[in-house]
Formats: C-alpha cells, structure tokens, sequence
C-alpha cells in the first residue's frame, strides 16, 4: 500500500514573545492508506498538535507533510478549507456539535459547502446517521441526546462527505467503558469496511489495541514502535 | 459566498438568532423601535414637503406687516390691482367658520369668487356649477370632504355661522345655498368652504365691515414675483398698514421652516435612536461572536472558509436588522394608513411613503452590515486552533 500520509523531519514550534516552545521535535513518519493508528503520549506531548498539522488546521514550522501527494501546508488558507472538507473528518473529545442545531442539521453542516441540492444532502445526512444507528434520533438537538450518541452525531458528520482520512482526538475520552467501546467498534468497522484511514489520539490503551498500529509520542518525539 | 447560497445558510442563522432568544427580542425590539421612529418621522417630512410642493409659484399673499392676523383696509385691493405686473387679485378673510359646533371649525373664506377660482385651478369645480355659483349672491361652494361629512347635495340651505363676526342684525348665521361642490387637485385636502365676499360684507356691522384678511395676488410672470412684491410693499410703505407680501410657496416654506425644526429635531432623534440602536445590535453581535468561538472553530475545521464565516456573521446580522426593521417600517405603514385619516385636515401627506420605505431598506443593510462588521472580521481572522483550545 502507498503512504497515504508522508513526514520528514516535522517541527512545530509555539513562540511566546521571546520563548519558542519545540512541540514537534523532527518527525519522521509514514502512513499507509487504510491503517488505524492509535497515537498514544502523556499529556502536552503533542498528540493534538500533530493531528492539527494532518488535518491542516495549523502549519507546521519546517519539514515536509504531503497527504495523498499534496504538501497542504503549501496551499492557501481558501484551498486548505477547501481540501479539509473534501478529504478529512475530524472527530473531537468534547463532541463540539452546535447545540442549537438537530442531530441531522448538524451532519449535513458539511454538505452545505457542496453543490448538492437539499433533498440530496438530506439524504446522504440520513445515511450516514444510518450508519451510526441514529436514525431515529434525527431531529433531536445535541442536549437531548446522551454523550454515545452525541459522538455518533460526530462521526456522522465527519464522514458524511465521505473523506479518506479520519482523525479523532481521544474520541472516547469522556465517554463511559460501554459508550466508549461501542465508538471504537463503529471506528474500526469504518476501517475494515469502509476502508478509512483513521489516526485516533487515545490514552487508553484497551483502546489502542483496536488499532492496526500503536505509535508513542513523548516530548515531541516518536518513539521506537512495537509492531 | 454567492448570495443564492446564503438560503442554505437561513436555518443555520435561525438557529443563531434562536440561541439566545431574550438577547434576540430585546435587540430586535430596539431595531423596531428605531425603524418605527424613523418611518414616522419620514411620514411627517412627507407631509410638510407635500405643503410646499403645492403652494403656488405664481400666487403672492399681502398681509399686515406687523401681524398676518390684522385685516387689511378693503380700499387696498383696488390699489394692489393697480399695480405693474399683475393678473388678477382676490381676497379671505379667516371668519372662524362652523356649522354646529363652535370648536369644530371648517376653513371657510369669504372671497372674489371669479378672480379667485381664476387664481386656484387646483380647486376643480365643474362649469355648470360654477356658474351657478357666481350667478347666486347667496350661493356656497362646498369641499366634497365637508359636502360627503354632512350628506349635503347641490341645492341644500345650510347655516353657516361665524364665531369672529357678527351681522348687523346681532346673529351670526348666514343661510347659503349649496351651488357647487369642488374636489381638490391631486386627491389634495377638500376640506374647505367659500362664499361671496361682497354679500358677506354688505350683510357686517359697521365696525367689521370693509376688512379683507389678506390679499392674494396672482402675478403675469412667476419670475417677477419678488420684484411685484416689492412694489406692493412699497405702495403701502409709512402708512398706518404696512404690507408683507410674499409667495404663497415663501410663505409655506417660511411656516415649513419652523416646523422644520422640529424636523430637525425629528431627524436629529432618529439620528440618535438609529445610533443607539446600532450599539445595541453590534453588542449583540460580538457577544453572540464571543460565545460561539468553539463553534466557528469547528465550523472552519470543517472547511468553511473565512470569506463564508465573515458572510454568515454579517448576514445574520443583517437578517436581525431586517426583522426589526421591516417590522417597524410596517407597524409605521399600517399606522400611517389609520393616522393619515385622522390628520388629513391638519396634517394632509402624513403618509410612509415609498421613498421612505426604499430609504429604510437601505439603512437596514447599512445598519445590519455597521453593526456586524467588527464582530464579522474578528470571526474570519479567529485561528482554528485557538477556537478550538479556547472552547
Ligand atoms: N496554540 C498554542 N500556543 C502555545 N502553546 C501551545 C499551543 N497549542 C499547544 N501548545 C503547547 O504544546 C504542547 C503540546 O500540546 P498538545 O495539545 O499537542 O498536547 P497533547 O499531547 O494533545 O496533550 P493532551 O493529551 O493533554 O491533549 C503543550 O505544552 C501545549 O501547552
Ligand atoms: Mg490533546
């Protein structure tokens, strides 16, 4: 399988007036197309800041990040928006939906920057909390919805564009052992059936060992990985 | 962000304005305020302008110098005619004219009818009855306002009574008989009387006899008006009435121009209201900004780009403008139409008009546009990352 996700060298740096804090320190890594990896560390190690990178919500400080070929910390702020939405789907801890919007206003969020008509974006927003098992839950609003299946919420609107890569920060890490694990199993049938390369953040390593491949970051850097 | 796009964004800005639904009211509450005041006071402006668009250019009035509520001597009008560059004069006097009750006066002017119907083409009365009515001493040319008010017809012989002047006889009534009925050019006010001067007059005691109110004066050349003017001042200059006169539009903008500062004054509150309500409504909106940080980090980690977020802030600005706004543009419309009634005597033109509503339409965007633009720019410059962390 091709790499799907290709560093050399990656540096994150924070500056702080005259302090610059390292938070990626030279990262070499590459991931191949269909792979779940979990991406393990203690806290401030960096996890979030590396999936920010992936997803191209930040630019990385120096060294090479091409995803699917394309350097997207090279592309303009418009174009890098516009490649997010068409190849990556985030996955957060905190669920982040808009509270003020259904279960199904929320997964077509997506589509609205698409040129599909309403009937189609309702119907592929249906589909995919289909696929999470939500569908009877539709037109109820984040709040009256338990965090399970806020999260599912979540996963269908990262998927509901149909992207490559999903990358989840500790997408269980407020949910409870049941919750917990009946979002990895919905993780890891996107990956065996759907074919979605997923990077996780976890710290949980019953967790981790959902994953094809565990990578351990610490300080910045990769450690040596057990396969 | 095309503008056709903006109608997939209406649910998503509804949910916006829904979120905090108090905040909303009040801040669209303080919108209809202002767009209220502000169409109400365009009403108004109407209804002075409408005054002095119709005043005459070519019509001069002569009044006392010291006071337009002192008569002038009935000798003045044949002097008047003899002067250079005039076409024909008339005259009024105000009689304080009703025909039941003393404190429901009706605008009724003893007058030289031809010369005056002449003079006034804007009064549209038809031959027959016109006629008619410069043939009969007695006769009365009635409004249709006041004719329709009182179910009067051609013919009728009605009382007509004065709370100023008195006959010789001691009473005050004098029996007319309704020879014409007259509309008002334009749908302009009909609310009006006239009778003949010349059989008013013979009918006074001595010591009201031979006054005329004013003298209105209809000159050969518009633009010789001022120069006419003059001279007919000049003509009664050092005797014991001296003489204003003016163009019935100098007049008008004269009388217009004291309420014209109310219409500063009105212009000057709506100024004040409009501003204060755009501090309200950009509060609203950089509070509403601020509590959704996380949001719009998320809605941008989901590939809205920064032109869209700034044009969704600015339109769901515009849109709790819009709401306020038409709203109070159409409570002053609606009551517009039940005061227009009312005033229509005092007050004829008090009116929202189309212009004024187009206006408002303007101000609505530029107001809606005003009060987003701050929290608009400060969403699109907002960084992922830090949204994300500060959520
Ligand atoms: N925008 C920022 N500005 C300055 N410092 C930052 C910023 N974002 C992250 N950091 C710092 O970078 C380091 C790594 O942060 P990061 O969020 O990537 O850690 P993490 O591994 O995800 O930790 P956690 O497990 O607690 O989520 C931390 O020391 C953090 O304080
Ligand atoms: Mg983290």
């Amino acid at each position: 399988m091709k790499a799907l996700i290709h560093l050399r060298d990656l540096v994150k740096e924070y500056h702080r007036g005259e302090e610059s804090l390292r938070v990626l320190d030279g990262l070499s890594l590459d991931i191949a197309e269909g792979e779940f990896v979990a991406l393990m560390g203690p806290s401030g190690s960096g996890k979030s800041t590396l999936l920010n990178l992936l997803g191209g919500l930040d630019r990385a400080t120096s060294g090479e990040l091409t995803i699917g070929g394309l350097a997207i910390g090279e592309l303009p702020d418009a174009v890098l928006a516009r490649w997010r939405a068409d190849h990556v789907g985030f996955i957060f801890q905190m669920y982040n939906l808009l509270p003020v919007l259904s279960a199904e206003r929320n997964v077509e969020l997506p589509l609205l920057l698409t040129d599909l008509p309403a009937a189609e974006r309702r119907r592929r927003a249906r589909a995919a909390l289909d696929l999470v098992g939500l569908e009877h839950r539709m037109t109820h609003r984040p709040n009256e919805l338990s965090g399970g299946q806020q999260q599912r919420v979540g996963i269908a609107r990262a998927i509901v564009t149909d992207p490559t890569l999903l990358l989840c920060d500790e997408p269980t890490g407020d949910l409870d052992r049941k919750s917990g694990d009946e979002i990895l199993d919905l993780l890891q049938e996107l990956n065996r059936e759907h074919g979605k390369t997923i990077l996780m953040v976890t710290h949980d390593p019953r967790a981790a060992e959902r994953a094809t491949r565990q990578l351990h970051l610490d300080k910045g850097v990769l450690q040596a990985e057990v396969r | 962000m095309p503008f056709t796009r903006i109608v997939r964004y209406l649910p998503l800005l509804w949910a916006s304005l829904r979120r905090r639904r108090v905040r909303t009211t009040f801040t669209i509450g303080s919108i209809f305020i202002a767009f209220l005041m502000y169409a109400l006071a365009g009403a108004m402006n109407h209804a002075f302008e409408q005054g002095v668009q119709q005043a005459g250019v070519d019509r001069l009035m002569v009044q006392q110098k010291v006071s337009f509520i002192l008569p002038l001597p009935a000798s003045y009008l044949n002097r008047v005619k003899s002067v250079d560059g005039i076409e024909r004069v008339s005259s009024a006097n105000w009689i304080g004219g009703y025909l039941k009750d003393a404190r429901e006066q009706i605008p009724t002017f003893p007058i030289h009818a031809e010369e005056y119907l002449d003079m006034y083409p804007e009064l549209l009365l038809s031959r027959g009855e016109r006629q008619a009515f410069l043939d009969d001493r007695t006769g009365f040319l009635v409004g249709r306002a006041v004719a329709d008010a009182y179910g009067w017809k051609l013919g009728d012989v009605v009382p007509l009574k004065s709370s100023i002047y008195r006959r010789k006889d001691g009473t005050n009534v004098w029996n007319l008989t309704i020879r014409g009925i007259f509309d008002m050019r334009d749908e302009g006010d009909s609310r009006q009387l006239l009778f003949h001067y010349e059989y008013f007059n013979e009918t006074l005691s001595d010591s009201q006899k031979d006054r005329l109110g004013w003298i209105m004066v209809q000159v050969k050349d518009p633009s010789q008006a001022d120069a006419v003017g003059h001279r007919i001042d000049a003509l009664f200059a050092n005797s014991p009435a001296e003489t204003k006169t003016q163009t019935e539009r100098a007049m008008a903008q004269g009388f217009m121009k004291q309420i014209g500062s109310i219409g500063t004054i009105l212009g000057a509150v709506v100024s004040a209201v409009f501003f204060t309500m755009l501090l309200v409504s950009a509060n609203t909106m950089a509070q509403s900004v601020r509590e959704r940080t996380s949001e719009i980090g998320v809605l941008k980690t989901l590939g809205f780009g920064n032109t869209t977020i700034l044009s969704l802030v600015l339109a769901e600005s515009v849109l709790i403008t819009a709401i306020g706004g038409l709203l109070g543009m159409g409570a002053a419309w609606f009551l517009g139409l039940q005061l227009g009634t009312a005033l229509k005597t005092y007050l004829p033109g008090f009116e929202v008009d189309p212009v004024t509503l187009v206006k408002g339409l303007v101000w609505v965007v530029a107001l809606g546009l005003a009060a987003g633009a701050w929290p608009a720019v400060q969403a699109m410059r907002l960084k992922i990352v830090d949204a994300l962390r500060r959520g």
